[in-house]
């Protein structure tokens, strides 16, 4: 299965650009990584449930009430950039 | 006196007779941080003049009133750094308190500086820091372990009375072993992790680093309890952690699970801990032997976990709405890429890369997936064990701190680190690492950490056999000697 572990498009999925060095040594190091959890196939599951967290808790609801919370000014203060209360990021669409 | 060498309970006592002032003792531990932190390098940051205005109106008939405590640079303390050790979040201030610090204040403590750790919590050994690594205080060519290195050293040397951490797969338990400390991972659930950076959501958990069981409980007992805040957080009443402390181990059983001493492990941990169970039995406990049959896929299955929901969590850091930002992209797809490059470290990297390809279309089942169900299996295995046992004795790690660098090239092996103490995270159980004897490596005395792990709450329990051992025994006393010491 791991053989199919392509590390430059995976990185592209997470929006995480690589150096050609970073590449060829995360192709290696997470190959290895993968054949070690590879024997994980091996534990008979059939019939499991799974789990996705540890406490048995599914939904938690609360009241539908706003609370105070930041002003824009704190949520802003650790923009890189903002103006007119308002997140400024480059171009999205041409 | 020696100020900074105090328990917190100790540094209490002088507090509340007005011995010492709550300034003084700050005063105290900043002189003890300058001194030797240029060795450790536990912390990243400190403000010595916000902490003395608070301690100058400390209520010190508070739980822990005029205490000062470090906090972990992953959670976040309003208006200070909380950078994660990472360079995508230099410079960010935290707009708002994490839950846990809302709480220490109200218990009358005084968090004060910012320990250094592995990058987002990803790692062993504190080598992952994007500001350079922390260091063990009882030998500095070793690894304090991690991710909570810098937590654990600072106490360690004295530099802080206690400290707050988190713990994902170890990432307290087993720093606290190498340094020679107590390490407390609550139950999943226990304590709220709203105003913690998320790594991995379903393991995520805070706990308190400190000298003694007893100054474990009453951190515990200032930071457990349900948050709205936070929904994972459990309405379990909160009871004084502090109540069983003293109470003999009449009648108590412990369990050896034989999965857990295997080939591999240091001859010199494996005496300790085999002596640390002949010493429950004299103090009254029943050693059982019991069996964790999963316990070989632990490592498995919380590096596709942890992995895929870091890969999740840490999709935030994006350059737009904090921290770093790439300058010069010409769009936004290319300011998402190059900021997180820029922004992040290897280990990171890697693992927001395999968390990625475990969650990716075509794969998700057959790893993700098939990681969820052996995680039922391993909840299972301690649900079996605790009906014949109240708790689990083990090692913490499987070696004494290992030397900076040795590993630190080598993900597989250094995950490897964490063998005895992630399972907890996946089953959401308790667990403790104490001090428990030193073994000798090439003439240097280094601690081995000695873990309980208990049933889901049962906190009084497990703090209960731990303070049992730690008082009938000496390990806790002994403190690594810093230059002019």
């Amino acid at each position: 299965m791991s053989a199919a572990f392509d590390v430059r498009y995976t990185a592209q999925l997470a929006r995480l650009n690589l150096s050609e060095d970073e590449v060829a040594k995360f192709q290696a190091q997470l190959t290895q990584v993968l054949e070690y959890v590879e024997k994980l196939k091996r534990v008979d599951v059939s019939g499991v449930e799974p789990t996705a967290h540890a406490t048995e808790v599914f939904n938690v609801f609360r009241a539908d009430e706003t609370r105070p919370w930041f002003t824009p000014e704190e949520a802003l203060a650790n923009a890189p950039r903002h103006a007119n209360q308002l997140f400024i990021v480059p171009k999205v669409i041409e | 006196m020696d100020l900074p060498a105090l328990s917190v309970a100790d540094l209490q006592q002088k507090l509340r007779s007005r011995e010492i002032s709550s300034v003084e003792v700050l005063d105290a531990l900043d002189a003890r941080i300058t001194a030797v932190d240029s060795r450790i390098h536990g912390y990243l940051s400190r403000d010595l003049a916000a902490a003395k205005e608070l301690a100058a109106t400390a209520d010190v008939s508070l739980p822990l009133g005029g205490v000062p405590i470090a906090i972990k640079d992953v959670i976040n303390v309003k208006g200070e750094q909380c950078t994660c050790a990472s360079k995508i979040l230099q410079g960010y201030r935290s707009p708002y308190d994490a839950t846990v610090i809302r709480k220490l204040r109200a218990a009358g403590a005084i968090p004060f500086g910012r320990c250094n750790m592995d990058e987002f919590a990803m790692g062993s050994s504190t080598e992952n820091s994007a500001f350079g690594p922390t260091l063990n205080p009882w030998d500095t060519t070793r690894v304090p372990g991690g991710s909570s290195g810098g937590s654990a050293a600072v106490v360690a040397a004295d530099e802080a009375f206690a400290a707050l951490g988190s713990d994902t797969g170890g990432s307290i338990r087993q720093p606290a072993a190498l340094c020679g400390i107590v390490g407390l991972k609550p139950t999943y659930g226990r304590v709220s992790r709203f105003g913690l950076v998320a790594f991995a959501s379903s393991l995520d958990q805070i706990g308190p680093f400190t000298k003694t069981v007893r100054d474990a409980s009453l951190l515990l007992n200032a930071i457990a309890g349900r948050d709205p805040l936070d929904s994972t957080s459990l309405d379990e009443p909160v009871p004084d952690y502090t109540a069983l402390l003293g109470r003999d181990l009449k009648g108590v059983r412990l369990g050896m699970p034989r999965e857990y001493f295997i080939e591999g492990i240091d001859p010199q941990v494996d005496a300790a801990i085999r002596a640390a169970m002949r010493h429950y039995e004299s103090l009254g406990a029943e050693i059982v032997e019991v069996s964790l049959p999963h316990t070989e896929h632990a490592v498995g299955v919380y590096y596709i976990i942890a992995t895929a929901e870091c890969s999740a969590n840490l999709a935030r850091f994006d350059g737009v709405r904090y921290g770093h930002r790439a300058q010069g992209a010409a769009n936004l797809l290319e300011t998402y890429g190059r900021t997180r490059e820029e922004g992040f470290g290897p280990e990171v990297k890697r693992r927001i890369i395999l968390g990625t390809f475990v969650l990716s279309s075509g794969y998700s089942e057959a790893y993700y997936g098939c990681a969820q169900k052996v995680r039922t299996l391993i909840r299972r295995d301690f649900t079996a064990a605790f009906e014949k046992v109240d708790a689990i004795i083990c090692p913490t790690a499987p070696e004494v701190a290992f030397k900076t660098g040795d590993r630190s090239d080598d993900p597989l092996k250094m995950y490897l680190a964490d063998i005895f103490t992630i399972a907890a995270n996946l089953a959401g159980i308790c667990g403790i690492s104490i001090p428990c004897g030193f073994a000798s490596v090439d003439g240097t005395r280094l601690p081995i950490g000695l873990q309980l792990l208990a049933r889901p709450f049962d906190e009084v329990r497990l703090l209960q056999i731990a303070h049992a051992y730690e008082q009938s025994t000496a390990w806790h006393q002994a403190r690594p000697k810093q230059g002019n010491d």
